[in-house]
């Protein structure tokens, strides 16, 4: 990454007179430099320059940048600071950078050492950020870029880097599919724009991630969210907003340093749902049986007492333990790195049969082979084992704690765990069911990059770089033969044992020229024109087995297994893909004094996604930049350190849609048996697959956006705020087509537009009251309205989503909705008495008094489908983070919280059958006239309750104090200390959740664009408290 | 200059770094479905496909008999899949009937038919091989069953022969009259009987013997009877099937008794491959054997399995077995009778809907498969799709209805009687039919033919609670399938 660094001083060297301008001491130096110049141009002796750089603790600072202004002789400090320039005109500027401190500038008149101090960077304008191809600092960009730096992933301590990005990055939105050990994120960026895949482009050291579990959170150096149109750059892929991850690397001149830290602790879960006891269960089983006119089944109700918390005997606490340790250093044209992790993580749910554990080494080195060209390498391997019991779907293990009988131990009076019985086909005894379940997934993972950088002719860089990826992943599964209760789908009488072996590869090759100019000190031009290729290709393979020796897990694999069949070859399936993208990209980058900023892209893509004619798409961006408080009118004004004005309009692109869908191929499923229905009668036919659509293109996104960028009081207050609105075209959605054409997957269509609207504000306030207290605090605010503007044709919508057993699917997208609505009966109370049944419409299930009323919206006197309205949606109309942190001599405190407000739930993890256990909101039900009119009666007999209303909706908002942590630094007071700095802490993650929603996590989700927000008993993030240390040598 | 040089020199490299576009041109390794039929073996492993979707064909048999008088819906509540609740109640609308509903089973049988009309399409890519014909009769004889189907439930319907409908044609395809279908059916059954033997090397392939039956039941459908008469007759005679005998019946319905003497058309299912409720048209397994059966059932003898409790079979059904009639134990399960006889068994009604205590015990889940997950979708019992008492029947009702011969048409009901130990009957005319319709009640109940039974002979009115003659006779085309073709459709008259 080295050359990075020394573009980054490029950027500093010919913008740096624009920025400093304000200042007011600069402003003395600039008319000081003005003159020099002026002196400069008839005197042009000869200097040779020897100094010193530190911070301002009188600290040296090594590695920090020297260049002689204008051109490319410059020098970098040793360990110790010191530096040496010779031949310097008599004159020049010397320019002093180092990150994350202000730039300085001096003239040189004399051969007099220097002694220069930097200043630390407190509005880091000049921090640089990575845009794609290039970097900028952050004064100069012009679209809406966010980031978050490796101090706010230190803080949170994320075992995945998605939770880093909660709550932190206004306009980033992450629904955790699960709280287990491993379990995924969807993360959404400014909206849900497509019912297909949102996701957006995540770029590891330019090197295409998708599975985020296998990154290394202590790796990460930055993360820039490019949100808007800039996102251009990367064209292919961007609509749904790139996420640029840049990994920690050594610097030249940096004396050897090690870092180790580590943390232990323990997780449990935040929440227990109130469900009824054994005797409370009896009870209410008993009034349904009667209501029903079916016997009473319990007659012992006394002697039940509480009976068994199935909640109790499933959630744990587990323990959690991560270890890094980190080397990194430079010399006078090299630089290294190397860092290693170890995670693991048990699970609240299942303990060890849900762990998660995680290896990482990562190594990187860079070397200048000459002062004009260099080379950059890093190399990661990464193994992760992740197993998993099943969740979030009906017969998951929270689901069967929820719903299992209360009356019933966990062992009978022999040991064996009890059966189910009568409980429906799905809830089974989940410590059985816990017992029995092996999965596990094995992902072994090499990742690397290498690049190659060439200055010449001054203005000219030129680069090539290669990134690729490989995985091999190994599934593993087996269930043994198990008896649960009768009528369990669960029950196995022949045990199975399934073996995957997959491999994934990719590569992405970048190559690059960059011209960068400055004329006249007012016009920087840089100039960027390059190509790009991806391809990633891979082979899938799985085998079964049956009939395990002995039932038990040690004999459970397929060399042992009988009647082992190839999952893929034996089908004649093709277990190959390969996809590929080539691309093209231009980008001007202009600006006048610093302070008129200008940018424009145009990229062309092609993907083996389309069909001929449709390969190639143009995707054209622009921004420009106004840099207010550099004006004259303002520059004498104080108040404003920075205001920028900012908007970027463009068109990106979407190809994440399935391979070949524009051809019919014949990967359909047809198989028939002749000759008896054995193995040996099984015959595979050929198919077609997935219907064609010949026609589809690339998805368009017109995105727009308008900010505003605000330093005030001495750059302690830092504001951004955003209007965005994103209407994505030709949507690469999947219609539902007419029946005439089969049952093969439904044909991508472009079709359809979705809009998003949405306003983001970001305020920071960050002071250093004095020497011993400093502190810094954080509130971003988003707000998006989602619209579905079309669909494909006149009333037409897409559905998915399910609730309950066989009953109509409850999420759509439809026109004039947002994204996955949810559709179902509006209540009016509860039916008192017969007489307002008999006045009333009603459904094909006739009520009696207890059951719900359901508004005839439609007036026809019928309770039917054509009933049902839109209830609400899963997405949030605000969503909010509050970050806080102060040091205070050696101790340091962090808290964040992130909320979500107006956003719905629905609650399905109830299964509607006579003999499972409630919630205790079954304790208010209805039960005579005047007694509810919210809770309906309890009945085994036919009843309209269970069909899905507002009743199983909830409004999921809430707050969240999602870390607070306590550190403590040990100074190092000795000079000759092997420790450099010691720091301890104790950390708390997700403290308190304020919401009115019932069921165990309203940050949980499926993140489906249609049928997300449907609990059916989420795996809840886990509550965790950590000890850890931090060590620096 | 040297400078620019340079600079060429660069960029040269650049474009040769890169790639042209022929980069993104990758082709699947799958086969583009226009470049298969190059072997015989293509055309053998389009026909398998063409044959899978027989296997969905047993939520027609179970929702046709739900339709009927014969069962009710049951399940496990009054909400349980709504679609047939409500078929099961004559209350079904163009509203509601999507994932698992009419639906679902007409984009089914619009699949069948595309893998049929797929194999005519490209009949003559490879102009000649050994089973060329054998493999056009058996596909004729595919697409005839699956039309049937579509002709039955809807009447009128978009026909296409010997070509896909393929993205964007559905909205240039109108529904063709209900004749014209048939036309196409009888022709292609009458090409498959032409082209096809008695006997199959393989069991489960199409026989000479399904293709008569099947187009002698079209015929009769279309109340044909001379025709239909003939070549049921031309079956009966000529074919090498008979009734299994009074020993042999009790164990018609049982696995190991699949594809038997009697059986003219089965389905063939299979237990050796796993299925999961997102995909039934995948399913190689019989799922109604186990939505059919007790719910909470536990057999002491280890023979039946538990089920889903659908389609329960009504007292009607149960009062209308003659005294003494050997398929009353066959075809009903009496829950209390078989717990009387075999203790330790119990079910709990109480988790099902509108239980009746009768189950079909015909297509019911047996103990003793496999039972690979899910367990409840992968049975592998076969349905006898047309059994020569079926055949017989029909004969019978043809030369009865037809005026041919009262005679012959006794001699044929007498046959099924005998063999379910009863009395002959020795009636003729309109008396006669009406004997030859009872019969065929409780020869084949649970088996799927009642309600188009009552249909094709105009009685459903009378005998289903809530049938509106001039409506019911057909089911609406859901709802969706009219706007996703733009429209144009109306629906069936009353929907």
């Amino acid at each position: 990454m080295f050359f990075v660094e020394v573009k980054i001083s490029n950027y500093t060297i010919s913008i740096l007179s624009f920025i400093k301008i304000k200042n007011k001491q600069m402003k003395g130096l600039l008319s000081t430099l003005l003159i020099v110049i002026g002196i400069s141009l008839v005197n042009a002796q000869e200097l040779t320059i020897n100094g010193n750089v530190q911070d301002s603790d009188r600290m040296p600072i090594p590695g920090a940048n020297i260049i002689v202004k204008n051109t490319t002789k410059g020098a970098i400090t040793d360990f110790d600071g010191n530096f040496t320039l010779n031949d310097v005109p008599n004159g020049s500027r010397l320019v002093f950078s180092y990150i994350g401190y202000i730039t300085k500038e001096i003239v040189v008149t004399s051969n007099d050492n220097v002694q220069v101090t930097l200043m630390p960077d407190l509005a880091m304008l000049d921090e640089v950020v990575i845009i794609g191809y290039g970097t900028q600092t952050k004064k100069e960009i012009t679209g809406a870029v966010s980031v978050v730096s490796s101090e706010t992933i230190e803080k949170l301590k994320p075992t995945r880097i998605e939770q880093a990005l909660q709550g932190q990055v206004a306009g980033v939105n992450i629904t955790t599919n699960s709280g287990s050990p491993g379990g995924g994120s969807t993360i959404s960026i400014r909206g849900v724009s497509t019912n297909g895949d949102s996701r957006p482009l995540i770029l590891v050291d330019g090197n295409v991630v998708e599975d985020l579990s296998v990154v290394n959170p202590n790796d990460i150096e930055s993360m820039n969210i490019l949100k808007d149109a800039t996102a251009g750059i990367y064209g292919v892929r961007a609509a749904n907003g790139v996420i640029l991850i840049t990994t920690k690397t050594g610097r030249k001149e940096m004396p050897l340093t090690v870092q180790y830290s580590a943390y232990t602790g323990f997780q449990q879960t935040t929440r227990k749902m109130p469900v009824l006891n054994a005797t409370e269960y009896a009870l209410i089983v008993n009034e349904a049986f009667a209501n029903g006119g079916s016997t009473p089944p319990f007659t012992n109700v006394s002697e039940l007492g509480v009976g068994t918390d199935w909640q109790d005997e499933v959630f744990q606490t587990a323990q959690i333990q991560n270890h890094n340790i980190s080397f990194k250093g430079g010399k006078e044209k090299s630089s290294y790195s190397y860092s290693g992790s170890f995670l693991t993580q048990d699970g609240i749910v299942g303990g060890n049969k849900s762990n998660f554990t995680r290896f990482t080494n990562s190594a990187s080195y860079n070397l200048d082979f000459l002062e004009n060209f260099k080379f950059k390498s890093g190399l990661t391997l990464t193994r992760t084992n992740r197993k998993s019991l099943p969740e979030n779907n009906l017969g998951s293990v929270l689901f069967n704690a929820l719903n299992m009988a209360p009356n019933l131990s966990v062992r009978d009076e022999n040991g064996n765990f009890s059966l189910a019985d009568g409980l429906g086909g799905e809830v089974i005894n989940p410590i059985a069911q816990m017992a029995n379940t092996y999965n596990r997934s094995k992902i072994m993972k090499l990742n690397g990059f290498g690049g190659l950088a060439y200055n010449f002719l001054d203005h000219f860089t030129a680069e090539a770089n290669i990134q690729f990826n490989y995985a091999e992943v190994n599934n593993f599964s087996f269930s043994p033969t198990d008896f649960y209760g009768v009528g369990k789908v669960q029950n196995t009488l022949r045990s199975v044992v399934f073996e995957g072996f997959d491999i994934y590869r990719d590569y992405t090759f970048d190559a690059f020229i960059n011209y960068e100019n400055t004329f006249n000190d007012t016009h920087k031009l840089n100039v960027l024109l390059g190509t790009s290729v991806f391809k990633t290709t891979g082979v899938l393979s799985g085998k079964t087995g049956a009939d395990i020796i002995d039932n038990n897990i040690v004999n459970a694999s397929i060399d042992m297994a009988s009647d082992v069949r190839d999952i893929y070859a034996e089908r004649g399936s093709n277990p190959k893909f390969d996809g590929r993208l080539l691309s093209y990209f231009a980008r001007v980058q202009y600006d006048y004094k610093g302070k008129y900023l200008l940018s424009a892209v145009v990229r062309r893509d092609g993907s083996t996604r389309f069909g001929p004619g449709n390969k190639f798409g143009y995707f054209p961006s622009g921004s420009i930049g106004w840099i207010a408080s550099d004006e004259d009118f303002l520059s004498d004004n104080n108040f404003f350190d920075l205001l920028k004005v900012r908007a970027s309009y463009g068109i990106l692109g979407n190809d994440r849609i399935p391979d070949y869908r524009f051809v019919s191929l014949l990967n359909g499923e047809g198989t028939y048996f002749f000759g008896g229905n054995d193995l040996e009668d099984q015959y595979f036919g050929v198919a077609s697959g997935p219907i064609a659509n010949p026609l589809i293109k690339w998805e368009k996104q017109k995105t727009l956006d308008i900010g505003l960028d605000m330093r005030i009081l001495n750059n302690k207050v830092d504001i951004t705020t955003d209007y965005f609105k994103r209407r994505t075209e030709d949507l690469l959605v999947s219609p539902q087509v007419s029946g005439l054409l089969g049952t093969g997957a439904s044909p991508i269509v472009n079709a359809g537009v979705v809009e998003n609207t949405g306003m983001e504000f970001a305020i920071g306030y960050s002071d250093n009251i004095n020497d011993n207290f400093k502190f810094n605090i954080k509130y971003n605010v988003t707000a998006i309205k989602n619209e579905v503007v079309s669909v494909s044709g006149e009333g037409e919508f897409l559905e998915g989503g399910s609730f309950g057993i066989s009953q109509p699917a409850i999420s759509r997208m439809e026109a004039g909705f947002p994204m996955g609505y949810f559709i179902g009966y509006q209540t009016d109370g509860i039916f008192q008495n017969q007489s307002e049944i008999d006045n009333s419409a009603v459904g094909d299930v006739i009520p009696q008094p207890g059951d719900f009323k359901f508004v005839d919206q439609n007036g026809d006197g019928v309770i039917d489908l054509e009933d049902r309205v839109d209830l609400g949606n899963p997405l949030p109309v605000a969503t909010m983070g509050l970050n806080l942190s102060f040091d205070y001599k050696k101790w340091d405190f962090a808290a964040y919280a992130f909320a979500s407000l107006g956003n719905e739930i629905v609650r399905n993890y109830e299964r509607n059958q006579a003999l499972v256990n409630k919630p205790i909101s079954y304790l208010d039900r209805w039960t005579g006239s005047g007694t509810s009119n919210t809770s309906p009666r309890v009945s085994t007999g036919a009843t309209s309750n269970t069909v899905f209303s507002d009743f199983y909706l909830e409004d999921g908002s809430f707050v969240r104090l999602q870390n607070v942590q306590l550190g403590y630094t040990f100074s190092n007071d000795t000079e000759d200390s092997k420790i450099d700095k010691f720091r301890i802490y104790i950390s708390g993650s997700n403290l308190v959740t304020l919401t009115k929603y019932s069921g165990y996590d309203p940050t949980a989700g499926t993140g489906a664009p249609i049928g997300g927000g449907i609990d059916q008993g989420f795996y809840p993030s886990a509550r965790t408290f950590l000890l850890g240390v931090n060590v620096k040598f | 200059m040297k400078n620019l040089k340079i600079i060429y020199t660069l960029f040269t490299c650049l474009i040769m770094l890169s790639c042209s576009d022929d980069f993104v041109n990758v082709d699947s390794e799958d086969t583009n479905s226009e470049n298969f039929f190059n072997t015989e073996k293509d055309y053998q492993d389009a026909l398998v496909a063409a044959y899978d979707y027989l296997q969905t064909t047993s939520k027609f048999v179970q929702y046709a008999e739900i339709a009927s008088d014969n069962t009710l819906c049951g399940g496990e509540s009054a909400t349980d899949s709504p679609y047939i609740q409500q078929i099961d109640d004559m209350i079904h609308s163009a509203v509601g009937q999507s994932d698992g509903g009419l639906r679902t089973m007409w984009q089914w049988m619009y699949e069948a038919v595309n893998r049929c009309n797929y194999i005519m399409e490209f009949q003559d890519k490879l102009e000649e091989f050994p089973s060329k014909t054998s493999v056009l009769a058996q596909t004729r004889f595919l697409r005839a069953f699956y039309y049937f189907q579509l002709v039955k439930w809807w009447g009128d319907v978009p026909l296409a022969i010997d070509k896909r409908i393929q993205f964007g044609d559905q909205f240039n395809i109108d529904r063709t009259p209900k004749a014209e279908v048939y036309a196409l059916i009888e022709s292609d059954l009458i090409f498959a009987a032409n082209n096809l033997s008695y006997v199959q090397t393989q069991t489960g392939r199409i026989t000479k013997g399904a293709a008569e039956a099947l187009l002698g039941k079209v015929y009769l459908y279309q109340d044909k009877f001379p025709e239909s008469a003939t070549v049921l007759e031309k079956l009966i005679n000529e074919g090498p099937h008979r009734l299994l005998t009074r020993v042999e019946y009790p164990d018609m319905f049982e696995r190991y008794n699949e594809n038997n003497m009697e059986s003219v058309f089965e389905i063939q299912y299979s237990d050796v491959d796993g299925g999961s409720f997102d995909c039934f048209q995948c399913l190689e397994g019989n799922y109604a054997a186990y939505f059919n059966g007790p719910r909470g059932f536990v057999d002491s003898t280890g023979k039946f399995d538990t089920g889903y409790s659908f389609n329960v079979i009504t007292q009607e059904v149960v009062d209308a077995f003659e005294p003494g009639d050997l398929r009353y134990e066959t075809s009903i399960l009496d829950m209390e009778q078989y717990i009387a006889d075999n203790p330790g068994s119990s079910w709990d009604p109480t988790q099902g809907y509108e239980q009746t205590g009768y189950f079909n015990r015909k297509i019911m889940a047996r103990k003793g498969d496999l039972n690979i997950g899910d367990a409840a979708l992968t049975n592998p019992d076969n349905y006898r799709a047309i059994r020569f008492a079926d055949v017989l029947l029909m004969a019978a009702e043809a030369l009865n209805r037809g005026g041919i011969s009262d005679a012959r048409a006794q001699d044929y009901l007498n046959d099924v009687r005998f063999r379910a130990m009863l009395p002959d009957v020795a009636t003729s005319g309109s008396n006669l039919t009406s004997d030859i319709w009872k019969e065929r009640r409780v020869e084949l109940v649970g088996e799927g033919h009642r309600f188009f039974d009552l249909v094709r002979t105009g009685r459903a009115a009378q005998e289903i609670d809530g049938f509106q003659a001039g409506k019911h006779e057909l089911f609406p085309i859901p709802i969706e399938e009219i706007i996703l073709t733009g429209n144009r459709w109306d629906n069936n008259p009353g929907y």
